[in-house]
């Protein structure tokens, strides 16, 4: 069990340390780097700016020395919690971010909540009423869900609050509790907003693991265990979540980490449309800007979200299910 | 997986007169995978729509009554116009017709208003002839599926400069449906290969293959697809973009595939009939090519249906966010990046209407992944 653990966490390492090198190098794909985008820039705002000082200042940002220095350079700041400084905004990528990311995990949270909030009950509701009305109609949602892109929904909600109801369109608050000090008003206000993001990013998740629930519920409903329980007399309710449904959970838990690699992966563009002030339009605008250490940044920070989700799904599922625990054990 | 073992046991599934009873057993293997995934109403539902889109991606010219930058100044931000069978005072014509407009500015706002003129009515019309264009780029022709004579039609309406939005969401359906193929071609070139290596050969490549392959699945996908996106150079022709896309969403697309082969591979390795292919002398490639792959190509077709969905989608979202296709290009992604703000969609609402065509394309494709993941295995019950 320990050296399951204890494997598994090596494996993490590795796989963080590729990962920053695959961020690293991203950032480095587009052709020319800041100081060249930087010029362009001023030569369109009519600045005349010549070789040499763009020159100088690659020389200043370092941009001129070996890539695996600048690599090792990187890296070994954002061990110590540096991750460099963001040219765009001029202050520390650390700074920049830490202000967004604190939404950017409440949404990603609040969704992953929601969807299995939402998916279980209505997955183990599916299986066990298979082919009522109430299936055909989960299943006929579930398949839209899955089919609609994440940034649609968002602008058909956006129409329909805007149309309809006259809501503020988009953003985290009311315009009146924009600038407001933070209340009990200004977070119920927040609230009230921060629905509709984590509906639409939850939209597909919850499709996805609605029809998982259902198809193996549907799998382990007609064994023979549960129909020995059954005969046993113990109530069809007790039943159900005691053996049938908490085999059903295996599939559920081990996707965990990869559902939450499909939330991070959405919210940018979710955020972008809903213009919400978290990371998703930093990281945009950053990619388009070349700001390579705030970009950068970024990536490995989705990244590190996703590998550490899936580290606590592996761990869970150990916990969760004895027969691997063993199997580990041998 | 043998060819006659257990093809009794779909007697019962696929059968419903008595001729049908014997011809089951001298049916061939894809024969009785198309009577199982027959019995799927949604997935034949499924694959009707697609045969639609693959109708409309061959002949976009002659279905579009318009070209897609072709601009109608006069009823720019016009909404989408009904096709009417009765007129203003409740006479049946026979021939639908679509009502003529009148578009002014407003004093005070300036802001362009259409307004349906009842007064005059154009008949809509079978093959009219408007617009040259060259079909399948070899014949000369200008005629059009439909159209109105002396006026326009807009089915669905027109963008911000005028340009018909049905048109331009036809010509869409063509190019994302075939960086949707090209894509998922591309991912099974190199899923087949890079799964075969690490199947077949094992060892070393094997685990090489497979670290790469968990470590693709273990990242998120969208913001890598940005990134690789952003890395292109912003003078490149829509061309050069084009095929870019394609192959940065092949890229991430290849993994399930290369693992599905791997284990395919894996399991076959020790079946006697390899083992008396490999004894009479047959070369690595054609085991694989010629008595491994067959016996798993079904499973293949199922995962490249079920990952089209997907590389649609994710260049849908790629060129929504500018990241992707670029105008002049148009592909459902692009038309939906004029629908990317709240103010212009709720002046032009019907800018939406290309999402609805990718909502149908990505149902379509799932109902008939759903119907071929049964079909896979027709020995099954």
């Amino acid at each position: 069990m320990l050296r399951l653990i204890g494997e598994r966490l090596i494996s993490t390492v590795i796989l963080m340390a590729a990962v920053s090198v695959v961020a690293f190098i991203l950032i480095q794909l587009p052709p020319g780097d800041f100081a060249d985008s930087y010029a362009n820039k001023k030569a369109q705002g009519g600045v005349v700016i010549t070789l040499e000082e763009v020159d100088e200042m690659r020389n200043k940002l370092g941009l001129d020395r070996p890539l695996y220095i600048q690599y090792f350079d990187w890296i070994g700041g954002v061990l110590g919690g540096d991750f460099g400084f963001s040219w765009e905004f001029h202050r520390p990528v650390s700074d920049v971010i830490g202000e967004r990311l604190g939404l950017t995990l409440a949404l990603a949270f609040s969704t992953l909540i929601f969807t299995y909030l939402l998916a279980l009950p209505i997955g183990i509701y599916s299986a066990v009423r298979q082919y009522s009305i109430g299936d055909h109609v989960m299943t006929l949602l579930g398949y839209i869900g899955l089919a609609t892109p994440n940034f649609m929904l968002a602008l058909i909600l956006l129409y329909v609050g805007s149309e309809l109801f006259g809501l503020s369109a988009g953003g985290l608050f009311s315009p009146e509790y924009a600038e407001a000090e933070w209340s009990l008003a200004r977070f119920g206000d927040m609230l009230a907003h921060l629905w509709v993001p984590v509906v639409v990013l939850g939209t597909a998740g919850t499709a996805f693991q609605m029809r998982t629930m259902r198809a193996t519920l549907l799998d382990e409903i007609n064994k023979m265990y549960v129909i020995a329980a059954r005969a046993g007399g113990i109530s069809e309710f007790k039943l159900l979540m005691k053996y049938p449904v908490r085999m059903a959970l295996n599939p559920i838990v081990s996707t965990l980490g990869w559902e939450l690699t499909n939330i991070i992966s959405g919210a940018p563009i979710v955020a972008l449309v809903l213009s919400l002030p978290d990371t998703g339009p930093l990281f945009l605008q950053a990619l388009l800007n070349q700001d390579m250490y705030l970009a950068g940044a970024m990536i490995l920070i989705y990244c590190v979200l996703v590998v550490i989700g899936t580290l606590v799904s592996d761990l869970l599922l150990l916990w969760l299910d004895p027969r691997i625990r063993l199997e580990g054990a041998r | 997986m043998s060819r006659t073992t257990g093809a009794a046991g779909v007697v019962g599934a696929a059968a419903k007169g008595s001729p049908r009873t014997r011809s089951y057993e001298v049916a061939t293997h894809w024969q009785l995978m198309w009577w199982k995934f027959r019995r799927h109403h949604m997935a034949i539902v499924g694959l009707s729509v697609l045969g639609i889109f693959l109708v409309i991606s061959l002949v976009p010219e002659f279905l579009a009554p318009y070209r897609a930058h072709t601009r109608d100044l006069r009823y720019a931000q016009g909404p989408p116009m009904g096709i009417h069978f009765f007129d203003s005072t409740g006479t049946f014509h026979a021939r639908p017709f679509v009502y003529g407009w009148k578009s002014e500015r407003d004093p005070v706002t300036l802001r362009r208003i259409t307004t349906v003129d009842e007064s005059k009515l154009y008949p809509m019309q079978w093959f009219v002839k408007a617009e040259p264009y060259k079909l399948f780029k070899l014949f000369d022709t200008d005629i059009h599926l439909f159209g109105v004579e002396g006026s326009k039609v807009h089915l669905f309406g027109t963008d911000q400069i005028g340009r018909d939005v049905f048109s331009r969401t036809i010509y869409a359906t063509r190019t994302s449906l075939s960086i949707g193929f090209i894509g998922v071609m591309i991912a099974f070139v190199l899923g087949l290969t890079f799964g075969g290596i690490s199947g077949y050969v094992g060892g070393m490549m094997d685990l090489v293959v497979m670290r790469v392959v968990e470590f693709i699945r273990s990242i998120p996908t969208l913001p890598l697809w940005l990134a690789l996106a952003a890395a292109l150079p912003r003078d490149w022709s829509a061309t050069q973009v084009y095929i870019a896309v394609t192959v940065i969403l092949a890229m991430i697309g290849w993994t399930h595939l290369a693992r599905r082969v791997r284990g395919k591979l894996l399991a076959l390795r020790e079946e006697d009939f390899v083992l008396a292919a490999r004894l009479s002398g047959c070369s690595h490639v054609r085991i694989i090519g010629r008595h491994m792959l067959p016996s798993f190509m079904s499973y293949l077709i199922v995962d490249l249906t079920i990952s089209f969905p997907y590389i649609i989608l994710a260049e849908t979202a790629l060129s929504f966010l500018g990241l992707g296709m670029r105008e002049p290009a148009v592909s459902w992604g692009v038309l939906l990046f004029s629908a990317q703000n709240v103010r212009s969609l709720v002046l032009m609402p019907w800018l939406l209407i290309p999402g609805l065509f990718v909502i149908v394309a990505v149902l379509a494709f799932n109902f008939v992944g759903d119907g071929a993941r049964d079909a896979a295995d027709p020995y099954a019950k």
